[in-house]
Protein backbone atom coordinates (compact mmCIF):
# COMPACT_ATOMS: atom_id res chain seq x y z
CA UNK A 1 0.00 0.00 0.00
CA UNK A 2 1.19 3.42 -0.77
CA UNK A 3 0.50 5.97 1.63
CA UNK A 4 2.57 8.69 -0.42
CA UNK A 5 5.27 11.30 0.68
CA UNK A 6 3.74 11.34 4.54
CA UNK A 7 3.93 7.54 5.10
CA UNK A 8 5.79 7.63 7.93
CA UNK A 9 3.69 10.65 10.09
CA UNK A 10 0.52 8.14 9.27
CA UNK A 11 2.58 4.99 10.48
CA UNK A 12 4.05 6.92 13.77
CA UNK A 13 0.62 8.44 14.74
CA UNK A 14 -0.97 4.79 14.48
CA UNK A 15 1.74 3.08 15.84
CA UNK A 16 1.82 5.78 19.23
CA UNK A 17 -1.87 4.87 19.61
CA UNK A 18 -1.09 1.44 19.71
CA UNK A 19 1.33 1.14 21.83
CA UNK A 20 -0.28 3.38 24.35
CA UNK A 21 -3.70 1.82 24.26
CA UNK A 22 -1.67 -1.37 24.61
CA UNK A 23 0.40 0.05 27.50
CA UNK A 24 -2.78 1.07 29.06
CA UNK A 25 -4.30 -2.69 28.67
CA UNK A 26 -1.40 -4.37 29.87
CA UNK A 27 -1.10 -1.96 32.95
CA UNK A 28 -4.77 -2.61 33.62
CA UNK A 29 -5.01 -6.33 33.45
CA UNK A 30 -1.83 -6.54 35.56
CA UNK A 31 -2.91 -4.45 38.25
CA UNK A 32 -6.29 -6.54 38.05
CA UNK A 33 -4.12 -9.28 38.68
CA UNK A 34 -2.08 -7.92 41.48
CA UNK A 35 -5.13 -7.11 43.19
CA UNK A 36 -7.31 -10.85 42.65
CA UNK A 37 -3.89 -12.07 43.80
CA UNK A 38 -3.74 -9.95 47.45
CA UNK A 39 -7.23 -10.55 47.75
CA UNK A 40 -6.46 -13.80 47.49
CA UNK A 41 -3.90 -14.03 50.04
CA UNK A 42 -5.79 -12.36 52.58
CA UNK A 43 -8.83 -15.00 52.59
CA UNK A 44 -6.21 -17.59 52.76
CA UNK A 45 -5.07 -16.33 55.91
CA UNK A 46 -8.77 -16.60 56.89
CA UNK A 47 -9.71 -12.91 56.82
CA UNK A 48 -13.12 -12.37 55.47
CA UNK A 49 -14.71 -9.18 54.51
CA UNK A 50 -17.45 -7.75 57.17
CA UNK A 51 -19.93 -8.06 54.43
CA UNK A 52 -19.65 -11.99 53.49
CA UNK A 53 -18.73 -13.03 56.81
CA UNK A 54 -22.23 -12.24 57.94
CA UNK A 55 -24.13 -13.72 55.31
CA UNK A 56 -22.81 -16.87 56.50
CA UNK B 1 -38.59 -0.05 41.00
CA UNK B 2 -34.95 0.79 41.23
CA UNK B 3 -32.68 2.37 38.43
CA UNK B 4 -30.05 0.94 37.08
CA UNK B 5 -27.46 3.45 38.89
CA UNK B 6 -29.08 2.56 42.19
CA UNK B 7 -28.96 -1.25 41.97
CA UNK B 8 -25.22 -0.68 40.58
CA UNK B 9 -24.49 1.59 44.52
CA UNK B 10 -23.66 -2.39 45.34
CA UNK B 11 -20.48 -3.17 44.41
CA UNK B 12 -21.08 -6.72 44.80
CA UNK B 13 -23.64 -6.11 42.25
CA UNK B 14 -21.71 -4.09 40.19
CA UNK B 15 -19.03 -6.58 40.24
CA UNK B 16 -21.09 -9.83 39.33
CA UNK B 17 -22.89 -7.31 36.50
CA UNK B 18 -19.40 -5.97 35.54
CA UNK B 19 -17.82 -9.59 34.76
CA UNK B 20 -21.00 -10.54 32.98
CA UNK B 21 -20.86 -7.28 30.49
CA UNK B 22 -16.87 -6.72 30.29
CA UNK B 23 -16.22 -9.29 27.48
CA UNK B 24 -18.71 -8.35 25.40
CA UNK B 25 -17.84 -4.60 25.58
CA UNK B 26 -14.41 -5.33 25.14
CA UNK B 27 -15.53 -7.34 22.19
CA UNK B 28 -17.41 -5.47 20.27
CA UNK B 29 -15.22 -2.59 20.24
CA UNK B 30 -12.12 -4.89 19.15
CA UNK B 31 -14.11 -6.06 16.36
CA UNK B 32 -15.35 -2.31 15.48
CA UNK B 33 -11.48 -1.27 15.44
CA UNK B 34 -10.42 -4.06 13.25
CA UNK B 35 -13.02 -3.14 10.86
CA UNK B 36 -12.41 0.38 11.33
CA UNK B 37 -8.73 0.11 10.80
CA UNK B 38 -9.43 -2.15 7.63
CA UNK B 39 -11.91 0.82 6.29
CA UNK B 40 -10.06 3.58 6.62
CA UNK B 41 -6.96 2.35 5.17
CA UNK B 42 -8.58 0.18 2.33
CA UNK B 43 -11.65 1.37 2.05
CA UNK B 44 -11.82 4.81 2.07
CA UNK B 45 -9.89 7.58 -0.28
CA UNK B 46 -7.33 9.31 -0.18
CA UNK B 47 -8.33 14.16 0.48
CA UNK B 48 -8.14 15.20 -2.84
CA UNK B 49 -6.11 18.23 -0.90
CA UNK B 50 -4.08 16.30 2.30
CA UNK B 51 -3.68 12.95 0.23
CA UNK B 52 -3.17 10.02 2.07
CA UNK B 53 -2.04 12.11 5.70
CA UNK B 54 -6.34 12.40 5.83
CA UNK B 55 -5.36 9.00 6.85
CA UNK B 56 -4.43 10.59 10.38
CA UNK B 57 -8.11 11.42 11.08
CA UNK B 58 -9.60 8.21 11.58
CA UNK B 59 -7.65 7.77 14.93
CA UNK B 60 -7.05 11.35 15.82
CA UNK B 61 -11.32 12.24 15.64
CA UNK B 62 -12.11 9.02 18.22
CA UNK B 63 -9.03 10.24 20.59
CA UNK B 64 -10.03 13.91 20.79
CA UNK B 65 -13.70 13.12 21.13
CA UNK B 66 -12.55 10.82 24.04
CA UNK B 67 -10.59 13.59 25.23
CA UNK B 68 -13.52 15.47 26.19
CA UNK B 69 -16.38 12.81 26.51
CA UNK B 70 -14.24 11.37 29.26
CA UNK B 71 -13.80 14.48 31.07
CA UNK B 72 -17.53 14.94 31.04
CA UNK B 73 -17.95 11.63 32.56
CA UNK B 74 -15.71 12.75 35.32
CA UNK B 75 -17.50 15.77 35.51
CA UNK B 76 -21.29 13.30 36.01
CA UNK B 77 -19.24 11.13 38.38
CA UNK B 78 -17.86 13.86 40.40
CA UNK B 79 -21.42 15.03 40.97
CA UNK B 80 -22.98 12.04 41.50
CA UNK B 81 -20.06 11.72 44.72
CA UNK B 82 -20.90 15.63 45.75
CA UNK B 83 -24.89 15.15 45.86
CA UNK B 84 -25.63 11.80 45.54
CA UNK B 85 -22.67 10.32 47.31
CA UNK B 86 -22.88 7.24 45.41
CA UNK B 87 -20.30 4.77 46.34
CA UNK B 88 -19.42 3.74 42.59
CA UNK B 89 -19.04 7.57 41.59
CA UNK B 90 -15.53 7.99 43.14
CA UNK B 91 -14.36 4.60 41.61
CA UNK B 92 -16.00 5.81 38.31
CA UNK B 93 -14.10 9.18 38.04
CA UNK B 94 -10.97 7.91 40.02
CA UNK B 95 -10.48 5.17 37.47
CA UNK B 96 -11.22 7.50 34.13
CA UNK B 97 -8.81 10.25 34.69
CA UNK B 98 -5.52 8.03 33.84
CA UNK B 99 -7.18 7.17 30.19
CA UNK B 100 -9.14 9.95 29.53
CA UNK B 101 -5.41 11.51 30.50
CA UNK B 102 -3.93 8.82 28.02
CA UNK B 103 -6.32 9.84 25.01
CA UNK B 104 -6.01 13.67 25.26
CA UNK B 105 -2.05 12.73 25.04
CA UNK B 106 -3.11 10.76 22.02
CA UNK B 107 -4.97 13.30 20.39
CA UNK B 108 -2.29 16.05 20.98
CA UNK B 109 0.46 13.73 19.91
CA UNK B 110 -1.26 12.53 16.38
CA UNK B 111 -2.38 16.02 16.07
CA UNK B 112 1.10 16.98 16.24
CA UNK B 113 2.09 14.47 13.77
CA UNK B 114 -0.86 15.82 11.09
CA UNK B 115 0.11 19.02 11.64
CA UNK B 116 3.73 18.73 10.11
CA UNK B 117 2.91 17.31 6.45
CA UNK B 118 -0.31 19.62 6.60
CA UNK B 119 0.65 23.62 8.14
CA UNK B 120 4.84 22.58 8.07
CA UNK B 121 5.19 22.01 11.53
CA UNK B 122 4.80 19.69 14.44
CA UNK B 123 3.05 22.17 16.63
CA UNK B 124 1.05 25.78 15.73
CA UNK B 125 -1.07 27.37 18.44
CA UNK B 126 -4.26 26.37 16.67
CA UNK B 127 -7.52 27.06 18.79
CA UNK B 128 -8.25 23.25 18.91
CA UNK B 129 -4.68 22.28 20.01
CA UNK B 130 -4.31 24.62 22.80
CA UNK B 131 -7.85 23.73 24.16
CA UNK B 132 -7.06 20.19 24.30
CA UNK B 133 -3.65 21.09 25.54
CA UNK B 134 -5.36 23.09 28.58
CA UNK B 135 -7.71 19.96 29.00
CA UNK B 136 -4.55 18.11 29.42
CA UNK B 137 -3.39 20.46 32.27
CA UNK B 138 -6.64 19.94 34.30
CA UNK B 139 -6.27 15.93 34.02
CA UNK B 140 -2.76 16.13 35.35
CA UNK B 141 -3.99 18.32 37.71
CA UNK B 142 -6.83 15.81 38.81
CA UNK B 143 -4.22 13.29 38.68
CA UNK B 144 -1.89 14.83 41.11
CA UNK B 145 -4.42 16.33 43.16
CA UNK B 146 -6.01 12.86 44.02
CA UNK B 147 -2.35 11.63 44.78
CA UNK B 148 -1.91 14.19 47.14
CA UNK B 149 -3.76 12.75 49.82
CA UNK B 150 -3.25 10.65 52.42
CA UNK B 151 -6.93 10.41 53.52
CA UNK B 152 -8.54 9.02 50.16
CA UNK B 153 -11.93 10.03 50.94
CA UNK B 154 -10.85 13.81 51.34
CA UNK B 155 -8.86 13.28 47.87
CA UNK B 156 -12.05 11.81 46.41
CA UNK B 157 -14.41 15.01 47.61
CA UNK B 158 -11.23 17.06 46.48
CA UNK B 159 -10.81 15.71 43.35
CA UNK B 160 -14.57 16.00 42.23
CA UNK B 161 -14.61 19.85 43.15
CA UNK B 162 -12.02 20.34 40.87
CA UNK B 163 -13.14 18.43 38.33
CA UNK B 164 -16.58 20.30 38.60
CA UNK B 165 -14.74 23.44 38.90
CA UNK B 166 -12.70 22.28 35.34
CA UNK B 167 -16.03 22.05 33.74
CA UNK B 168 -17.52 24.90 34.41
CA UNK B 169 -13.92 26.90 33.49
CA UNK B 170 -13.76 24.76 30.25
CA UNK B 171 -16.62 26.38 27.94
CA UNK B 172 -14.90 29.91 28.70
CA UNK B 173 -11.63 28.76 28.25
CA UNK B 174 -12.67 26.73 25.01
CA UNK B 175 -14.48 30.75 23.78
CA UNK B 176 -11.27 32.57 24.91
CA UNK B 177 -8.97 30.26 23.52
CA UNK B 178 -10.83 30.79 19.76
CA UNK B 179 -10.99 34.62 20.24
CA UNK B 180 -6.97 34.70 20.87
CA UNK B 181 -6.62 32.52 17.93
CA UNK B 182 -8.28 34.99 16.03
CA UNK B 183 -6.70 37.53 17.23
CA UNK B 184 -3.61 36.06 15.97
CA UNK B 185 -3.84 34.15 13.18
CA UNK B 186 -6.72 32.87 10.58
CA UNK B 187 -8.31 29.49 11.77
CA UNK B 188 -7.34 26.25 10.27
CA UNK B 189 -10.58 24.97 9.58
CA UNK B 190 -10.14 22.41 7.25
CA UNK B 191 -12.00 19.65 8.86
CA UNK B 192 -15.03 21.53 9.03
CA UNK B 193 -16.67 19.08 6.31
CA UNK B 194 -16.43 15.75 6.47
CA UNK B 195 -17.13 13.89 2.76
CA UNK B 196 -19.26 10.67 3.29
CA UNK B 197 -16.63 8.17 1.80
CA UNK B 198 -15.02 9.04 4.84
CA UNK B 199 -17.66 9.95 6.96
CA UNK B 200 -18.21 6.09 7.83
CA UNK B 201 -14.83 4.54 8.65
CA UNK B 202 -14.55 7.72 10.81
CA UNK B 203 -17.53 7.37 12.62
CA UNK B 204 -16.95 2.82 13.41
CA UNK B 205 -13.61 4.26 14.51
CA UNK B 206 -15.20 6.57 16.82
CA UNK B 207 -17.72 3.90 18.17
CA UNK B 208 -14.87 1.50 18.72
CA UNK B 209 -12.98 3.39 20.36
CA UNK B 210 -15.90 4.45 22.42
CA UNK B 211 -16.59 1.04 23.72
CA UNK B 212 -12.73 0.54 23.98
CA UNK B 213 -12.61 2.99 26.40
CA UNK B 214 -15.68 1.94 28.09
CA UNK B 215 -14.07 -1.61 28.14
CA UNK B 216 -11.03 -0.26 29.73
CA UNK B 217 -12.97 1.69 32.66
CA UNK B 218 -14.89 -1.12 33.55
CA UNK B 219 -11.87 -3.10 33.78
CA UNK B 220 -9.97 -0.09 35.60
CA UNK B 221 -13.24 0.29 38.00
CA UNK B 222 -13.41 -3.55 38.63
CA UNK B 223 -9.71 -3.19 39.81
CA UNK B 224 -10.48 -0.03 41.73
CA UNK B 225 -13.12 -2.05 43.81
CA UNK B 226 -11.03 -5.02 44.49
CA UNK B 227 -8.46 -2.56 45.72
CA UNK B 228 -10.62 -1.10 48.42
CA UNK B 229 -11.06 -4.06 48.93
CA UNK B 230 -7.75 -5.65 50.24
CA UNK B 231 -7.35 -2.46 51.93
CA UNK B 232 -10.37 -2.59 53.75
CA UNK B 233 -9.36 -6.32 54.87
CA UNK B 234 -5.78 -5.37 55.42
CA UNK B 235 -6.67 -2.63 57.83
CA UNK B 236 -9.14 -5.46 59.68
CA UNK B 237 -6.32 -7.95 59.59
CA UNK B 238 -4.44 -5.51 61.64
CA UNK B 239 -7.44 -4.87 63.84
CA UNK B 240 -7.64 -7.98 64.28
CA UNK B 241 -3.70 -9.09 65.41
CA UNK B 242 -4.01 -6.44 67.96
CA UNK B 243 -6.89 -7.71 69.64
CA UNK B 244 -5.28 -10.89 70.20
CA UNK B 245 -1.99 -9.31 71.32
CA UNK B 246 -3.79 -7.57 73.90
CA UNK B 247 -5.64 -10.49 75.04
CA UNK B 248 -2.76 -12.36 76.92
CA UNK B 249 -2.19 -8.86 79.08
CA UNK B 250 -6.01 -9.33 79.90
CA UNK C 1 -22.66 41.46 57.94
CA UNK C 2 -20.04 42.64 60.62
CA UNK C 3 -18.62 39.73 60.78
CA UNK C 4 -17.50 39.57 57.08
CA UNK C 5 -15.89 43.31 57.41
CA UNK C 6 -14.18 42.22 60.75
CA UNK C 7 -12.77 39.35 59.33
CA UNK C 8 -11.41 41.27 56.34
CA UNK C 9 -9.72 43.91 58.75
CA UNK C 10 -8.31 41.23 60.51
CA UNK C 11 -6.64 39.99 57.43
CA UNK C 12 -5.65 42.87 55.73
CA UNK C 13 -3.82 44.21 59.45
CA UNK C 14 -2.31 40.44 59.60
CA UNK C 15 -0.61 41.21 56.21
CA UNK C 16 0.05 44.99 57.11
CA UNK C 17 1.77 44.01 60.27
CA UNK C 18 3.60 41.20 58.51
CA UNK C 19 4.28 42.89 55.45
CA UNK C 20 6.85 40.28 53.76
CA UNK C 21 4.45 38.60 51.68
CA UNK C 22 3.03 41.85 50.13
CA UNK C 23 6.55 42.81 49.50
CA UNK C 24 7.39 38.92 48.14
CA UNK C 25 5.28 39.33 45.66
CA UNK C 26 6.39 42.43 43.94
CA UNK C 27 9.74 41.81 44.62
CA UNK C 28 9.16 38.51 42.17
CA UNK C 29 6.90 40.72 39.90
CA UNK C 30 9.90 43.49 39.41
CA UNK C 31 12.62 40.49 39.29
CA UNK C 32 10.49 38.30 36.17
CA UNK C 33 9.97 41.49 34.61
CA UNK C 34 13.42 42.88 34.07
CA UNK C 35 14.85 39.35 33.74
CA UNK C 36 12.48 39.44 30.58
CA UNK C 37 14.78 41.47 28.71
CA UNK C 38 18.06 39.89 29.83
CA UNK C 39 16.66 36.68 27.78
CA UNK C 40 14.67 38.03 24.73
CA UNK C 41 17.54 40.92 23.93
CA UNK C 42 16.84 44.98 24.42
CA UNK C 43 15.01 45.91 21.65
CA UNK C 44 12.70 48.51 22.55
CA UNK C 45 9.89 47.73 19.57
CA UNK C 46 9.80 44.05 20.13
CA UNK C 47 9.72 45.12 23.98
CA UNK C 48 6.44 47.62 23.49
CA UNK C 49 5.06 45.15 21.26
CA UNK C 50 5.07 41.82 23.86
CA UNK C 51 4.94 44.05 27.35
CA UNK C 52 1.02 43.72 28.03
CA UNK C 53 2.16 39.77 28.29
CA UNK C 54 5.10 39.90 30.00
CA UNK C 55 3.44 41.71 32.73
CA UNK C 56 0.72 39.91 32.79
CA UNK C 57 2.52 36.70 32.64
CA UNK C 58 4.64 38.15 35.21
CA UNK C 59 1.78 39.50 37.17
CA UNK C 60 -0.20 36.01 37.42
CA UNK C 61 3.44 34.00 38.61
CA UNK C 62 3.41 36.61 41.16
CA UNK C 63 0.25 36.01 42.64
CA UNK C 64 0.72 32.50 42.67
CA UNK C 65 3.43 32.56 44.82
CA UNK C 66 1.08 34.45 47.22
CA UNK C 67 -1.93 32.46 46.73
CA UNK C 68 -1.68 29.79 49.83
CA UNK C 69 -1.21 32.48 52.19
CA UNK C 70 -5.27 33.01 51.53
CA UNK C 71 -5.99 30.07 53.86
CA UNK C 72 -2.73 28.52 55.07
CA UNK C 73 -1.78 30.07 58.12
CA UNK C 74 -5.07 29.99 59.24
CA UNK C 75 -5.54 26.24 58.98
CA UNK C 76 -2.44 25.50 60.81
CA UNK C 77 -3.27 27.86 63.66
CA UNK C 78 -6.63 26.37 63.67
CA UNK C 79 -8.40 29.65 63.06
CA UNK C 80 -10.25 28.00 60.30
CA UNK C 81 -12.03 25.41 62.33
CA UNK C 82 -13.07 28.29 64.30
CA UNK C 83 -14.61 30.39 61.24
CA UNK C 84 -16.03 27.34 59.83
CA UNK C 85 -18.24 26.58 63.37
CA UNK C 86 -19.16 30.49 63.50
CA UNK C 87 -22.39 32.02 62.56
CA UNK C 88 -20.48 33.68 59.13
CA UNK C 89 -20.86 30.51 55.95
CA UNK C 90 -17.86 29.30 55.07
CA UNK C 91 -18.64 30.60 51.38
CA UNK C 92 -18.21 34.09 53.02
CA UNK C 93 -15.33 33.42 54.88
CA UNK C 94 -13.71 32.59 51.67
CA UNK C 95 -15.26 35.51 50.15
CA UNK C 96 -13.53 37.78 52.86
CA UNK C 97 -10.32 36.05 52.83
CA UNK C 98 -10.01 36.02 48.60
CA UNK C 99 -11.23 39.44 49.15
CA UNK C 100 -8.47 40.65 51.30
CA UNK C 101 -5.88 38.97 49.27
CA UNK C 102 -7.14 40.58 46.34
CA UNK C 103 -6.63 44.05 48.31
CA UNK C 104 -3.30 43.10 49.73
CA UNK C 105 -1.76 41.68 46.81
CA UNK C 106 -3.83 42.18 43.90
CA UNK C 107 -4.05 45.94 44.01
CA UNK C 108 0.16 46.11 44.93
CA UNK C 109 0.23 44.49 41.67
CA UNK C 110 -2.23 45.87 39.98
CA UNK C 111 -0.55 49.48 40.62
CA UNK C 112 2.95 48.45 39.74
CA UNK C 113 2.40 47.05 36.24
CA UNK C 114 2.77 50.29 35.13
CA UNK C 115 5.98 51.63 36.60
CA UNK C 116 7.35 48.09 35.33
CA UNK C 117 5.64 49.21 31.50
CA UNK C 118 8.20 51.74 31.73
CA UNK C 119 11.28 48.98 31.78
CA UNK C 120 9.42 47.49 28.68
CA UNK C 121 8.61 50.43 26.88
CA UNK C 122 5.03 50.26 26.84
CA UNK C 123 2.98 52.81 24.53
CA UNK C 124 1.82 55.31 26.11
CA UNK C 125 -1.54 55.63 24.90
CA UNK C 126 -1.75 51.67 26.54
CA UNK C 127 -1.21 53.09 30.31
CA UNK C 128 -4.51 53.89 30.81
CA UNK C 129 -6.06 50.31 29.27
CA UNK C 130 -3.54 48.31 31.14
CA UNK C 131 -3.92 49.83 34.81
CA UNK C 132 -7.87 49.49 34.06
CA UNK C 133 -7.35 45.73 33.06
CA UNK C 134 -5.12 44.75 35.52
CA UNK C 135 -7.28 46.22 38.38
CA UNK C 136 -10.61 44.80 36.30
CA UNK C 137 -8.67 41.17 35.85
CA UNK C 138 -6.95 40.84 39.48
CA UNK C 139 -9.64 40.33 41.36
CA UNK C 140 -10.17 36.76 39.27
CA UNK C 141 -6.57 36.36 40.09
CA UNK C 142 -7.66 36.09 43.96
CA UNK C 143 -10.80 34.56 43.90
CA UNK C 144 -10.09 31.58 41.43
CA UNK C 145 -6.64 31.08 43.11
CA UNK C 146 -8.64 31.07 46.19
CA UNK C 147 -10.23 27.51 45.14
CA UNK C 148 -6.59 26.47 44.62
CA UNK C 149 -5.74 27.13 47.83
CA UNK C 150 -8.41 25.76 49.70
CA UNK C 151 -8.13 22.27 47.63
CA UNK C 152 -4.46 22.38 48.37
CA UNK C 153 -4.71 23.28 51.98
CA UNK C 154 -3.93 20.00 53.33
CA UNK C 155 -1.79 18.59 50.61
CA UNK C 156 1.26 17.29 50.16
CA UNK C 157 4.03 19.42 48.43
CA UNK C 158 0.96 22.02 47.89
CA UNK C 159 2.91 24.41 46.12
CA UNK C 160 3.68 22.69 42.91
CA UNK C 161 0.57 21.05 42.66
CA UNK C 162 -1.46 24.77 43.27
CA UNK C 163 0.59 26.07 40.28
CA UNK C 164 -0.89 23.02 38.13
CA UNK C 165 -4.30 22.91 39.78
CA UNK C 166 -4.84 27.15 39.33
CA UNK C 167 -2.65 27.92 36.05
CA UNK C 168 -5.24 26.33 33.77
CA UNK C 169 -8.08 28.06 35.32
CA UNK C 170 -6.40 31.24 34.64
CA UNK C 171 -6.09 31.17 30.74
CA UNK C 172 -9.38 33.04 30.27
CA UNK C 173 -8.18 36.13 32.33
CA UNK C 174 -4.87 35.89 31.15
CA UNK C 175 -6.15 35.84 27.52
CA UNK C 176 -8.29 38.62 27.91
CA UNK C 177 -6.07 40.71 29.49
CA UNK C 178 -3.54 40.69 27.44
CA UNK C 179 -5.72 41.22 24.38
CA UNK C 180 -7.45 44.20 26.15
CA UNK C 181 -4.44 45.68 25.91
CA UNK C 182 -3.12 44.89 22.22
CA UNK C 183 -6.71 44.94 20.72
CA UNK C 184 -7.11 48.76 22.09
CA UNK C 185 -4.64 50.45 19.52
CA UNK C 186 -6.19 48.44 17.02
CA UNK C 187 -9.56 49.03 14.90
CA UNK C 188 -11.41 45.91 16.82
CA UNK C 189 -10.97 47.93 20.29
CA UNK C 190 -10.66 47.21 23.54
CA UNK C 191 -14.34 47.48 24.65
CA UNK C 192 -15.18 43.68 24.02
CA UNK C 193 -12.26 42.11 25.51
CA UNK C 194 -12.22 44.54 28.56
CA UNK C 195 -16.08 43.67 29.05
CA UNK C 196 -15.40 39.98 29.23
CA UNK C 197 -12.75 40.13 31.30
CA UNK C 198 -14.82 42.15 33.51
CA UNK C 199 -17.38 39.91 33.13
CA UNK C 200 -14.87 36.59 33.99
CA UNK C 201 -14.03 38.89 37.14
CA UNK C 202 -17.73 39.22 38.47
CA UNK C 203 -18.14 34.78 37.47
CA UNK C 204 -14.86 34.30 39.29
CA UNK C 205 -16.36 36.45 42.89
CA UNK C 206 -19.48 33.75 42.29
CA UNK C 207 -17.28 30.64 42.08
CA UNK C 208 -14.24 30.97 43.22
CA UNK C 209 -15.92 30.98 47.46
CA UNK C 210 -18.59 28.69 46.40
CA UNK C 211 -15.73 26.01 45.59
CA UNK C 212 -13.70 26.98 48.27
CA UNK C 213 -15.31 26.97 51.28
CA UNK C 214 -16.90 23.09 49.82
CA UNK C 215 -13.00 22.49 49.50
CA UNK C 216 -12.51 23.62 52.94
CA UNK C 217 -15.94 21.90 54.65
CA UNK C 218 -13.81 18.72 53.31
CA UNK C 219 -10.74 19.21 54.59
CA UNK C 220 -12.25 20.55 58.15
CA UNK C 221 -14.07 17.52 58.91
Amino acid sequence: MDLGPHAAFIWISYAAVAVVVTGLIGWLLLDGRKQAAALEALEKRGIRRRSSASAE
Amino acid sequence: MQTLTQQLANPTRFMDLSARVLPWVAGIAAALIVYGLYLSFFDSPADYQQGETVRIMYIHVPCAWLSMMVYGLIAVSSFGLLVFRHPLADVSAKAAAPIGAAFTFLALLTGSLWGKPMWGTYWVWDARLTSVLILFFLYLGLIALRAAFEDESAGAKLTAVLALVGVTILPIIKFSVNWWNTLHQPSTDFTATVDPSMRWPLLVMALGFTLLFFAMHLKAMRNEVLRRRVKAMRTQAVAGRDRLATQPAE
Amino acid sequence: MNSFWALVRRDLRLAVREGGAIGTALGFFLIVVSLMPLGLGPDLNLLARIAAGILWIALLLAALLSLNRIFEADYEDGTLDVLATGHLPLELVATAKSLAHWLTTGIPLALLAPVLGILLNLDLASYPILVGTTFVGTPAVSFLGAIGAALTVKARRGGLLLALVVLPLYVPTLIFGISAVSAAAGPAGMGAAFLILAAISLAAVVLGPIAAAAALRIQLQ
